[in-house]
């Protein structure tokens, strides 16, 4: 029907949007941070560049906790970390995501 | 496996595999290892791949490989926040072969495709393994080591073809850490439409091919650009931005992108569409001026590694890094006479890459990421003040003519200064001449 693609394209958070993605994920992170450079960090760039939100600062514990399971890497975080406080490898042969269209 | 190549390669994208098909058809004994469970998933890119080196290896690949459409139409956007001035290309010479060799691409299908076709030519293209490391033997790389059970490869020579995220070069100390004013973090979304609804919308027939650039507010007014790019019966949507901008600025990928899509020009391309894939993937952009070293004893950059991107307006990536894959290969078949393939047997690379059109580009724009993070302006300030002049020049009134274009240059005085947006106007002739 012509109205079916005239309706605004649909909404989807960052969320929907991961969890369309196939990720075989690996019992340990292939992200590894250096907590005490976390924490005297003061920009902490990976909290916002990083595409799938990976990163987020837990203010209690004062650390910066890593959802390895959903990067897409791209590896922007390595880029953008200005204290050197990403270990940034490849996710073991065949783990991490596999894009379908790419 | 046999643990001795004539030649190990280091990914199975179009650098690494051009490389492979080329060495394979002539012989030698290639092993290719690819961390994705196939080629291509790992990989993305905007969309639109140039097809002159690919067109030289598989003559008419266009019959055969899965390519989507090829572009016949293109169109420039500087946007406002509510308002657009584009200029539209469209090209009838480009609907027929070789089509401009320019043609939509999915990445994880294409590279899957191509990969298969060096293995047709005898490479052996292994999946699911990391190179972990490089084997380093008096000085020379020897081999790789891999993320296997016993995981140690030999090879004559190792052509690393790894991506942007270029690991193994730097530890080999051929390159240093980008900066990230050098990389540029591409966020896309692939939206499924009838093709019908995407030939009808975008004025295509056939497997004719659209590409829209927006400049301006598609990414907020920060240096970047988003784009559409019409597949088959997918479109390919998103923006690029320099990670120094998204870290300075303290942006989210992902709003971004939103903002893109949600932009009143953008939005109505987009309408009835389904999100098939969220995708991120980094591109060296730093230029000629960021080049690492390409060679050293017994290794080759090719690629994102070797930062072979044009960062100008032609926005050429994928093309180049086929360029650079044949030309290693090439300098590999002419120093396998040779006893060893040293940083001197391989400097027959860089001349190679001098005398082709990839260093010759690369040279001509090398101070194009310059103009673009010393000029913000041309992503704000200029959009903002041209269309206010546009608007005021098509707004219909009873005012005067001669009235109006008074309101119209004390407004764009108000917001540039008019000798300033000249220079900066001259400069920036770089990004596209």
């Amino acid at each position: 029907m012509v109205e079916d693609y005239l309706k605004p394209l649909e909404e989807k958070t960052l969320a929907e949007k991961l969890f369309l993605l196939k990720f075989e994920v690996d019992k340990e992170s292939h992200l590894i941070v250096n907590a005490e450079l976390c924490r005297e960090c003061e920009e902490r760039a990976c909290l916002d560049t990083c595409p799938s939100g990976v990163y987020s600062w837990e203010e209690d514990k004062k650390e910066v906790t890593i959802s390895y399971e959903g990067c897409l890497e791209c590896g922007t975080c390595r880029i953008a970390c200005g204290e050197g406080a990403i270990e940034w490898r490849n996710p073991r042969g065949g783990f991490g995501v596999s894009y379908r269209f790419g | 496996m046999n643990d001795r190549f004539d030649c190990i390669i280091v990914g199975a994208g179009p650098s690494g595999i051009t490389a492979a098909y080329k060495l394979a058809s002539s012989g030698l004994n290639v092993v290719v290892f690819e961390r994705g469970g196939y080629p291509g998933a790992k990989n993305m890119f905007g969309g639109i791949l140039y097809s002159t080196v690919l067109g030289r290896l598989i003559p008419e690949f266009w019959n055969v490989a899965p390519v989507e459409r090829h572009v016949t139409k293109r169109r420039y956007s500087i946007l406002s926040e509510d308002s657009e001035v584009s200029i539209g290309l469209k090209f009838n010479a480009f609907d027929t072969p070789p089509y401009n060799n320019s043609f939509t691409v999915l990445r994880a299908r294409f590279d899957r495709w191509f990969a298969k076709k060096a293995e047709e030519a005898g490479a052996l293209v292994i999946t699911e393994t990391v190179v972990d490391d490089l084997i380093m033997e008096d000085g020379r790389v020897r081999g790789v080591r891999v993320g296997r059970e016993g995981g140690e490869v030999y090879g004559d020579v190792v052509i690393c073809a790894e991506g942007a995220n270029s690991l193994l070069s730097e530890k080999a100390g051929l390159k240093r850490k980008p900066e990230p004013a050098e990389m540029v973090l591409g966020v896309k979304e692939v939206i499924s439409l009838p093709r019908g609804v995407i030939e009808d919308r975008f004025c295509l027939e056939g497997g004719q091919g659209a590409a829209l650039e927006f400049f301006g507010e598609a990414t907020g007014g920060v240096t970047g650009s988003g784009f559409i790019y019409t597949n088959n019966d997918t479109l390919s949507v998103g923006i690029g931005c320099p990670v120094s901008v998204l870290k300075d600025k303290r942006l989210k990928p992902n709003e971004l992108i939103e903002g893109f899509k949600s932009h009143p020009c953008v939005k109505d391309f987009l309408r009835g569409g389904t999100i098939e894939e969220f995708s991120a993937h980094m591109i060296p952009e730093g230029g000629y001026n960021a080049l690492p070293k390409l060679t050293t004893d017994g290794l080759i950059l090719v690629g994102d590694c070797a930062g072979l991107v044009n960062p100008s307006l032609y926005r050429e990536g994928s093309n180049m890094a086929m360029a650079s894959g044949l030309l290693a290969a090439e300098t590999v078949l002419d120093a396998r006479d040779k006893p060893a393939f040293t940083k001197a047997s391989l400097s027959g690379y860089m001349e190679k890459l001098e005398k082709s059109f990839v260093l010759k580009d690369l040279k001509r724009y090398r101070d194009v990421p310059h103009i673009l993070h010393s000029t913000p302006a041309l992503f704000k300030e200029y959009p903002d003040a041209v269309l206010t002049l546009l608007e005021g020049h098509f707004t219909v009134s009873e005012e005067s003519k001669g009235d109006i274009h008074e309101d119209i240059k004390r407004a764009f005085k108000s917001k540039v200064s008019i000798w300033k947006f000249l220079i900066d106007a001259y400069r920036a002739r770089r990004l596209w001449t």
